[in-house]
């Protein structure tokens, strides 16, 4: 529809009472690609996220996705547009059962979340589908178990299979490993791999190695501007991305 | 405050689960033979006013302090209609409940936009702004309230001046609402009332617009607070300032509390025992409200699941066992 760019952004600037948190920032995003936003504490990544899923509103600036704008949208309109994202803390609904969380996503498009006269049981139509996707994450086995009780990294699993449920064009993942194992991350990392098929994925994520591995191309951002962009090799050569963000590694 | 467990209801034994609902079923058909059936209507009520107001606090999250202005305001047009325009009691109640369900998608349109103890003085404000109204507006007679407000007959066949065919009204009311409370909370649009209770932003960024969601909950629960008034006013006979005073705001919140957040019946426990030591211990004066501070004290310190809350886990656990 607009060509190789899901997402585009023109000059996108935040401001917090004359703090600028995100400055001038210009973001292509490839369709069907990986791509990664890095950079060194309080260089903007998670304010920049906020600002693409719209949970902020930007100061100044355009946000394209799929050529539309949507500076001025709300967030879940976006999420019904495909564009879907987690959360840097689990975000799952702890009270449901793992199957209830899935079928919390799948719900929507069938347009009886507003109908309070009916039985739930009308939803049991939706529990293969989500029995699918809770088999795909490898969580099928909690299928009755409230959310809140899971493992970190159940929760983080369920979370994909409730976001893959909505089926989005895009997703943003806000840091998927943070607080992980390492058996997490490299389970996870495969999940990320295989659910990117067909699909376009920006993450924010601390860590490289996980980073190197999955994205086509990276963003470096610093004090707010974007330092260097390019994939993990190039970037890795930047002198400037290495004394900014790798400097303290290599010291 | 809603750290309490609202699955429990949900996930309990369905045996033992149906065994407790039938015996407080029989109980209240046979009850008032052997309790003063107006006391029994008060709790009724009351328990109804709970119940409608823990839909908001227990599966949505919203602690609404203005909560007297469904129920008060409810109780006069009620009572008005009654008196004043000689309608049906069906009648009189409907026009009460609109008036709340009205006033409840209102003044709820404006409250949502606002969370946690804004959006509980956002409705205190609102609820404050309706008792002004109840105290200047001629039809509410101000200090003395509407009274002799005739209880009619229902349908215009069922005379409901007979203590005993009220008392069976007020508890067809009650256990109808809970009902329809039960499938509230157990419908499409009640899974996801508990998921942006659980996780806020993750509900709206799987694209609900909550607003809308916590709205129509909002209303609803206006509604069944009207209801509660409405059958109030013609329990009592009488319409006055207490019902919209913001006391009875409080009440409804400690009377939840001390019954068991999201819970089924915690609310309706939880009006019972407040109406009961209002009622029986009204000799000692204001000692009641010392007495009732001191049992929410104790509540919030030792049982903070409320009395239900606490238990339910016991009851399932016995109901496996058995």
């Amino acid at each position: 529809m607009s060509g190789d760019n899901i997402i585009e952004t023109k000059g996108l600037t935040k401001e917090f009472k004359g703090f600028i948190a995100v400055s001038d920032v210009d973001l292509k995003v490839k369709r069907h690609t990986i791509h990664a936003l890095i950079g060194p504490n309080g260089a903007g990544k998670t304010t920049c996220f906020n600002l693409l899923t719209k949970f902020l509103t930007p100061s100044a600036g355009q946000i394209l996705f799929n050529g539309k704008d949507i500076t001025q949208a709300k967030p879940a309109a976006i999420a019904r547009q495909g564009m879907v994202r987690s959360f840097q803390i689990s975000a799952v609904f702890g009270h449901l059962t793992v199957l209830e969380n899935v079928r919390v996503a799948l719900q929507r498009v069938e347009g009886t979340s507003f109908h309070f006269w009916r039985s739930d049981e009308c939803l049991n139509s939706l529990n293969a589908k989500a029995e699918e996707l809770i088999e795909a994450v490898g969580v099928a086995e909690y299928r009755d178990t409230p959310a809140g009780e899971l493992s970190y990294g159940r929760k983080r699993a369920l979370e994909i299979a409730t976001t893959l449920a909505l089926d989005p064009e895009m997703l943003l993942l806000d840091e998927p490993m943070a607080g992980m194992g390492t058996e997490d991350i490299k389970r996870t990392a495969e999940l990320i791999k295989r659910v990117s098929a067909n699909r376009t994925i920006l993450m924010v994520e601390h860590n490289l190695s996980v980073v190197a591995d999955l994205s086509d191309t990276i963003t470096v951002l610093k004090l707010g501007r974007v330092l260097a962009e390019g994939s993990y090799a190039e970037i890795s050569k930047n002198p400037e991305v290495v004394e900014a963000y790798m400097g303290s590694g290599h010291a | 405050m809603t750290s309490a467990n609202p699955a429990i209801a949900q996930s309990g034994g369905l045996t033992p689960q149906r065994i407790l609902v039938f015996g407080l079923l029989a109980l209240g058909l046979i009850a008032p033979f052997g309790v003063y059936p107006i006391f029994l209507m008060k709790g009724f009520c009351f328990a109804l006013f709970a119940a409608a107001f823990n839909l908001l606090l227990g599966y949505v999250g919203l602690l609404s302090f203005g909560h007297a202005m469904f129920f008060g305001f409810s109780a006069y047009v009620t009572a008005h209609a009654a008196k004043e325009w000689g309608l049906t009691p069906e009648i009189a109640i409907l026009l009460g409940v609109a008036t709340a369900t009205v006033l409840g998608a209102v003044t709820g349109w404006l409250a949502i936009r606002r969370s946690g103890i804004y959006f509980a003085m956002v409705t205190l404000a609102f609820s404050q702004m309706m008792y002004f109204v109840a105290v200047q507006a001629p039809f509410t007679h101000g200090e003395d309230g509407i009274q002799g407000v005739p209880r009619g007959h229902l349908l215009g066949l069922i005379d409901l001046n007979d203590t005993l065919t009220m008392y069976y009204f007020v508890f067809a009311v009650l256990v109808a609402s809970l009902l329809f409370l039960h499938r509230i909370v157990n419908s499409p649009f009640g899974q996801v009332l508990k998921a942006i209770r659980d996780n806020e932003p993750r509900a709206i960024s799987l694209g609900y617009e909550v607003d809308r969601y916590k709205l129509l909950a909002f209303t609803l629960s206006a509604a069944l607070a009207g209801l509660a008034g409405s059958v109030k006013s013609l329990v009592f006979q009488l319409a006055s300032l207490t019902d919209v005073h913001w006391h009875a705001s409080g009440e409804v919140v400690l009377m939840t509390l001390l019954g068991g957040v999201g819970t089924v019946f915690g609310p309706s426990a939880g009006a019972f025992l407040v109406v009961a030591i209002q009622d029986y211990f009204s000799g000692i004066g204001s000692w009641v409200t010392i007495i009732q501070g001191a049992i929410f004290v104790v509540c919030v310190l030792l049982f903070r699941s409320g009395i239900v809350g606490v238990m339910a886990p016991m009851l399932k656990r016995r109901g496996i066992q058995a």
